[in-house]
């Protein structure tokens, strides 16, 4: 039933550092690669800094790749053709505050991209519209003539949905939209991103720190490392048995809501420091703080290869 | 006050804001005790009253701020009593807080250093060369690479997590008894997070340093804590250790607390929110402050506050079902 809605193939995002006299590259997404299905929601988690919200912004081109390609729906995106596909792809981002203008009412807020890509032909198709959404999300009617700073967290966060909703995209990435949420208001807003995948199709690259909430929304995680893909896997398989050491210690990192299982864990604390992302490690990425590292670590950088059940790790060890 | 252990005791404390809409009852009579080297969490829904019950304790309230009634008693004196001066040694020497938002809380202008040192020298006894010399040992303890450099740098220059890690070493560079942190680690990914979990339980450990801890994180909560408070509408709806408050609930507002976490055995299933909205402080309802949102309300939910009923004697709650309960039980014996 689904089909392939967006390819990323060696997507690559270099900035350009200034240094003294020299520039130098810093390389925040370096040879990224996956697929997302029409209606699939793909997680994207790693340590902060890894290039996870680059790989959003890079696949929407708000950057200009350095290098790679991205393919929606059987087209490859280039900036020629980006302004027209641009409605179909979306950004949710991780701040309900500062993402929002505080001068405008709510119905002009989601009213806006219908505006830009002239979605309407009356003022009471607008206004028609821009109801339906707010009624998508949650929100009655009488919200419409109110300002953003009279809404809590999450009905802001349901009003930026709104928004990105607004122009019928297939594709959303949700960049720590949830993460400023309280847990039982988290629960409303990730139970509204699944029921809008249900009733719309939409897919979803869903960055989070919080592991748990990312295994929830998500049927296929992939984990980042200092710009690389480290390993990808159905998002169960992924938590019950991780392959890559580096998602081993991330896992055992996460803070479990259960005093006895929190007791008795064993973290597995990573020795050294996250390299820095101007001076990379050769061979992989990971080495410098892997356990299992060995010269061919070094001299050579693993890919990601099939280890059965869609389960892919890049690790030479493992 | 006898009692060696006891650091704090914090007595029907209520602190109010006065606004132009009203007065905001931020919290409602408020109690907790805590001991020397515990750990006590506080949990509580946005707007509960967490920060406003953390700032009371520090006495740095806005100045609409007024605490209505109640005591606060560091080592048996009642705080609310002292003068500014002594206040002022109080904070950072005694207690110091880690503040929610590290953007707002080190001053732009100053490096790193700078100010690290100067909270160093004023609340320790160090002296000269030993001020940067822990500067840097605390620096170096929660995570942060090249401290020699970073602290010539500037708050702008740092990540937003690498500033909540400074924030972080400040406080605990004084070694200070009591530990206020609110939301320490929010905004750090779980890697740092861990880390710097470890060091806070590190310090209590070895200098016996009490810690309150404030989040909405109950991953975090179930493994740091010792004791859990669990706030609604400014007010205790119940207390307890952490095996009773996660394998016992008996407040609905925690249950559903509860309920609405993501695990993996319920991944497949759908989440289960709180329904309603949060209740509005300007204008607190006569009876429990939950029951708008409760599937189990009463009539005498609306009518009456209720108090908080002993479970045992690690837990106890304040609803009205644990009364019924109780009574259904007691007339089912008889
Ligand atoms: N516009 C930019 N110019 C230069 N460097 C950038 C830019 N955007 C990001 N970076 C750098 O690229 C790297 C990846 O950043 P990115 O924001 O993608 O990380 P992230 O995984 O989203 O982290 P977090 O979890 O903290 O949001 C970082 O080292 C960052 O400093
Ligand atoms: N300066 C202020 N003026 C008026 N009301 C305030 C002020 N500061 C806080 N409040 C109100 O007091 C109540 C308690 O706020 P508090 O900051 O303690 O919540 P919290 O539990 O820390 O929430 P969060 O999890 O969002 O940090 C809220 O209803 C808030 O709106
Ligand atoms: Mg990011
Ligand atoms: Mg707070």
């Amino acid at each position: 039933m689904s089909e392939e809605l967006l390819r990323v193939e060696h997507l690559k995002q270099y900035f350009p550092i200034r240094s003294g006299f020299k520039t130098l590259q810093l390389k925040a997404v370096d040879d990224v690669s996956f697929t997302i299905n029409a209606g699939e929601t793909l997680g994207l988690v790693g340590e902060s800094g890894c290039g996870k919200t680059t790989v959003g912004r890079s696949v929407l081109r708000l950057y200009k790749p350095t290098g790679g390609k991205v393919i929606f729906d059987g087209t490859e995106v280039t900036d020629r053709n980006i302004k027209g596909m641009r409605r179909r792809m979306q950004m949710v981002f991780q701040d309900p505050y500062s993402s929002l203008d505080p001068r405008m009412k709510v119905e002009n807020i989601i009213g806006e991209p219908l505006d830009v890509h002239g979605l309407y032909s009356s003022k009471e198709e607008r206004r028609e519209k821009v109801l339906k959404l707010m009624e998508l999300v949650g929100l009655n009617a009488e919200h419409a003539t109110r300002y953003v700073h009279e809404f809590s967290g999450g009905q802001r966060q349901r009003i930026g949905i709104a928004r990105a909703l607004a122009v019928d995209p297939s594709f959303i990435v949700c960049d720590e939209a949830v993460s400023a949420l309280d847990v039982s208001i988290q629960a409303q807003v990730i139970n509204m991103f699944e029921d809008l995948q249900k009733q719309l199709g939409v897919a979803y690259l869903f960055i989070a720190h919080d592991l748990l909430v990312v295994q929830h929304i998500s049927k296929r995680i992939a984990v980042m490392y200092l710009g690389h893909i480290v390993e990808v896997a159905d998002s169960y398989e992924l938590m019950s048995s991780p392959i890559h050491p580096y998602t081993e210690s991330l896992l055992s990192a996460v803070p479990i809501p259960d005093p006895k299982t929190a007791r008795n864990m064993k973290r597995i604390v990573l020795e050294g420091d996250v390299p820095s992302p101007l001076k990379m490690p050769s061979g992989c990425p990971f080495r410098t703080r892997c356990r299992y590292c060995t010269e061919r670590c070094a001299a050579e950088t693993p890919e990601l290869t099939d280890r059965g059940n869609g389960h892919f790790c890049a690790c030479w060890e493992k | 006050m006898a009692d060696e252990q006891r650091l704090l005791s914090v007595q029907h404390l209520c602190t109010s804001f006065f606004t132009d809409n009203g007065e905001v009852h931020a919290v409602n009579d408020v109690s907790f005790d805590l001991d020397k080297g515990k750990i006590l969490g506080i949990v509580g829904e946005s707007g509960s009253g967490k920060s406003v019950t953390a700032y009371t304790v520090m006495q740095i309230l806005a100045d609409t701020a007024k605490v209505r009634s109640g005591h606060i008693f560091f080592r048996g004196e009642d705080l609310l009593t002292w003068p500014e001066r002594k206040m002022r040694a109080f904070r950072g020497k005694r207690c110091s807080i880690i503040f929610q938002d590290p953007m707002t809380s080190l001053n732009p202008v100053f490096t790193i250093g700078y100010q690290l040192c100067e909270a160093i020298r004023l609340h320790t006894d160090r002296k000269g060369d030993e001020v940067k010399a822990r500067a840097i040992e605390m620096l170096r303890l929660v995570g942060i690479n090249d401290p020699d450099k970073r602290l010539k740098q500037y708050p702008f220059e740092h990540s937003g997590g690498m500033r909540q890690r400074v924030m972080i070493a400040m406080a605990l560079a004084c070694e200070p008894d009591i530990l206020i942190a609110d939301e320490p680690t929010t905004a750090l990914d779980v890697t740092i997070q861990a880390q710097i979990l470890e060091l806070m339980q590190d310090l209590q450990k070895q200098l016996g340093m009490a810690i309150i801890l404030v989040t909405h994180d109950l991953g975090v909560i179930a493994e740091m804590c010792d004791e859990i408070i669990v706030l609604y509408g400014g007010r205790v709806c119940e207390r307890g250790t952490a095996d009773e408050i996660f394998y016992n609930p008996c407040h609905e507002y925690t249950k559903g607390l509860l309920r609405s976490i993501p695990s993996v055995s319920t991944m497949y299933e759908r989440l289960v929110p709180i329904s309603g909205t949060p209740i509005n402080m300007l204008n607190l309802p006569k009876g429990c402050a939950f029951c708008t949102r409760c599937d189990e309300a009463m009539q005498i939910c609306i009518e009456s506050v209720p108090d908080e009923l002993v479970i045992n004697e690690n837990h106890k709650a304040a609803c009205w079902c644990n009364v019924r309960d109780r009574k259904a039980k007691e007339a089912s014996a008889e």
